[in-house]
């Protein structure tokens, strides 16, 4: 799969602890930075955390280079709240992109607890698809779209949204997790429902603990720190366009590092 | 004592006061009239024998002022330098009254930097304690758990260190900056901690990853809990989350603990700014204001509500910062963040003050002088106007009662917590304070941990 990494990671004391809708804090080395990565998966008895990445910076680059065996020097969590999980009654869980890893746990969890969930998963094109049968093993339901029809229904993940909303079937909850812009996008096309849709933001964060304030978001026009109060939030009420510029602060500086890192190591064929 | 320039200091993060040479510390150990009263020992929070290390300076017997230094404090090339030694042990010393008390926080320091170069271990030969089988798990690695996990540790008993991040020291690292703090000397005496027998376990957060339930039930018979109020406050005034404005703790974190100032070596980035506004009037605050002109800024400005007598920096650190260039606009307050059309910010919208009846703390209150609004241009801001205690480890831990402040319900003179079991010491306990006030509840705590333990 281009770009996109599953790690099976040794960390007994963050997989002893992790649930659905939880994030770690990694920093590879000595002059890493620190990062949050989504926590896909665990296995308590084996001790490991399974994490999902896309290459887009300097970090999650060299990250991608790691072989098995290599160490990361810090691997911190679990953080962050986890998913409220409880009997809803119709629970849809939307995936965008790599995303996909980080909903199946809340899907598994969600259908545990004896909700009916649908799974709607999207990608941009087929190469980018992965989970198709470990996500429609935990829900009742799967629809999977990609954007340009590569495989299975062409379109974006909002329009089955859409249609399952209309069908005026009773839909309790939807869980919306991806990219930001795939995320107002869906929380848009249920508020007209009036269906609460929690999201899960991911914005920049320093040591993920609350201490920084880097990860301010605004949610009902109060302000929270994603790392402490989130990063689940109802979806309906947070300020996209604030989150989506704090996303791009270093948008200079990341380019900056990136080039000269790739000028030190040269790129991968 | 010797500084680096002004000038000169204010473009490289080395560290601006270079210590006494030799010939300094003895003449300055032999103003010291050995007088019977000891008051400076009252003034220091973790009781340093004072006049006793001074004495063995004078005598030239390094290795005994090192010893007796460490028998109480076993951060003293910390608290040499952070130390607010005017207002402890220099103000109660005998020769206050008449001219310039000794400068026992520049002593200190000479001793401990002597001890550095000087001695190759890890420090004085350590006398193993009898070991008493018991367990404490200590939270936090900054000034406080340090104290209490080297006291502890002494008295023989089995000490981990739990650290969220990924390195100890805590506020040490993150917070005060290499100029100020260099941080081998942290590592250095943090190593020194350790060799005691501690155990440390980095990266694990305490309410997430372990709780204190849990340690109290997986073998440690005590906790001590010292984990800083971690949480920043902001100014609660429109625009405050535009791209550009910080905490003061996201800030020196970055630069600091993160090496910011050191990108693309380090890959942690942070904004350097052309016109930098630093909110506040404490010792954070002049250190963001120093660590922004060190990264580059053109102009550093300090933006303060008060005026400069009720500024609650170190004279010393106030001092530092005009020298070397910071600009103070005093009696002002920002009402507002104004952004360009990327979210980032451009201006703060400021008003004056004036100066009215004193408030609860004894300083006059600041009251807002109408009409007074002005824009003023700005490309990054520091917000450095405290913290407030982090809720991680009061909301997963049972029976731990806090204050109405959201810090831990802590008695002043034995550190015990609301829970059995439970010691708290440091800025989680009082509010934000300083890095010897934290050792000193660390300290005490320590003392009733053992008593606990022993009974």
């Amino acid at each position: 799969m281009p770009d996109i990494h599953l790690f099976k990671v040794a960390a007994p004391n963050v997989a002893k602890k992790a649930q659905a809708g939880q994030f770690v804090v990694i920093r590879i080395d000595e002059r890493g930075e620190r990062i949050p990565l989504t926590i896909a998966d665990w296995d308590r008895e084996e001790g490991s955390i399974t994490i999902v990445f896309m290459e887009v910076g300097t970090t999650t680059r060299r990250l991608a280079l790691l072989e098995t065996g290599d160490f990361i020097a810090d691997f911190i969590g679990p953080l962050g709240l986890p998913t409220h999980i409880e009997k809803f009654g119709t629970v849809i869980c939307v995936a965008g992109g790599f995303a996909v890893a980080t909903i199946m746990p809340i899907a598994r969890a969600m259908r545990i607890e004896g909700n009916r969930v649908i799974s709607i998963m999207g990608a941009r094109n087929k190469s980018l698809i992965f989970w198709e049968d470990k996500l429609r093993g935990v829900s009742d339901q799967l629809i999977v779209t990609t954007d340009d029809g590569s495989h299975a229904r062409q379109g974006l993940v909002t329009e089955p949204l859409k249609e399952l909303l209309e069908t005026g079937e009773k839909i309790d909850r939807v869980i919306a997790i991806g990219p930001s812009i795939m995320m107002k996008f869906c929380a848009k096309t249920t508020q007209p429902f009036g269906v609460k849709t929690i999201v899960s933001l991911n914005p920049i964060m320093v040591d993920g603990t609350g201490m920084c304030g880097c990860c301010r978001v605004s949610v009902g026009g109060v302000t929270k720190f994603a790392c402490v109060d989130g990063p689940d939030f109802d979806g309906h009420q947070v300020d996209w366009d604030l989150l989506f510029a704090r996303q791009r602060i270093y948008l200079d500086e990341e380019k900056r590092s990136f080039e000269q890192w790739q000028s030190q190591y040269g790129t991968r064929s | 004592m010797p500084k680096q320039v002004p000038n000169l200091r204010a473009r490289n993060f080395n560290e601006v006061a270079l210590g006494y040479t030799a010939e300094q510390a003895q003449a300055e150990a032999n103003r010291c009239i050995q007088c019977p009263k000891h008051s400076c020992i009252d003034g220091c929070p973790v009781e340093i024998d004072i006049p006793g290390f001074i004495k063995a300076i004078r005598d030239d017997d390094m290795p005994e002022a090192v010893r007796i230094m460490k028998d109480k404090n076993s951060l003293p090339g910390i608290c040499g330098r952070v130390c607010p030694q005017e207002t402890q042990c220099e103000a109660a010393c005998s020769l206050a009254k008449k001219g310039a008390p000794i400068a026992i926080g520049r002593l200190e320091r000479y001793v401990a930097d002597w001890e550095r170069a000087n001695v190759k271990s890890a420090g004085s030969p350590i006398v193993q304690p009898a070991p008493t089988s018991k367990r404490v798990a200590v939270v936090g690695s900054g000034p406080a758990s340090l104290t209490a996990a080297a006291d502890l540790a002494k008295l023989g008993h089995s000490v981990t260190i739990f650290e969220a991040l990924h390195v100890a020291g805590g506020v040490l690292m993150y917070g005060i900056p290499e100029f100020r703090l260099p941080k081998d000397i942290v590592q250095a005496e943090v190593g020194y901690v350790v060799s005691l027998g501690i155990e440390l376990e980095l990266d694990t957060v305490v309410g997430k990853t372990v709780t204190v339930d849990e340690l109290l039930s997986n073998g440690y018979q005590a906790v001590f809990l010292g984990p800083g109020a971690g949480a920043p406050m902001f100014l609660n005034i429109p625009g405050e989350n535009l791209n550009g404005i910080y905490s003061a703790n996201e800030f020196l974190t970055r630069v600091n603990l993160m090496k910011a100032y050191r990108f693309s070596e380090y890959d942690t980035p942070v904004k350097v700014g052309k016109r930098v506004a630093v909110i506040g009037g404490g010792n954070v605050a002049m250190d963001s204001a120093r660590c922004a002109l060190r990264l580059g800024a053109d102009e550093v400005y300090i933006i303060y509500r008060r005026s400069e007598v009720e500024m609650p920096a170190r004279r010393e650190e106030v001092e530092n910062a005009m020298e070397e260039g910071i600009q103070f606009k005093l009696l002002t307050n920002p009402k507002s963040c104004i952004g360009d059309e990327s979210g980032q910010v451009k201006a703060l919208e400021l008003y004056e003050m004036e100066l009215g009846e004193p408030d609860d703390s004894g300083r006059r209150r600041p009251i807002p002088k109408p009409g007074t609004e002005y824009i003023f241009d700005i490309d990054v801001v520091v917000v450095a106007l405290g913290t407030r205690p982090n809720p991680i480890i009061p909301s997963t831990t049972k029976d731990l009662e806090t204050t109405r402040w959201g810090t831990i319900l802590t008695d002043e003179v034995t550190g015990k917590t609301s829970k059995l079991g439970v010691w708290c010491g440091g800025d989680m306990a009082t509010g934000a304070a300083t890095v010897i006030s934290a050792m000193g509840a660390g300290k005490r705590a320590a003392t009733n941990i053992d008593e606990y333990l022993e009974a």
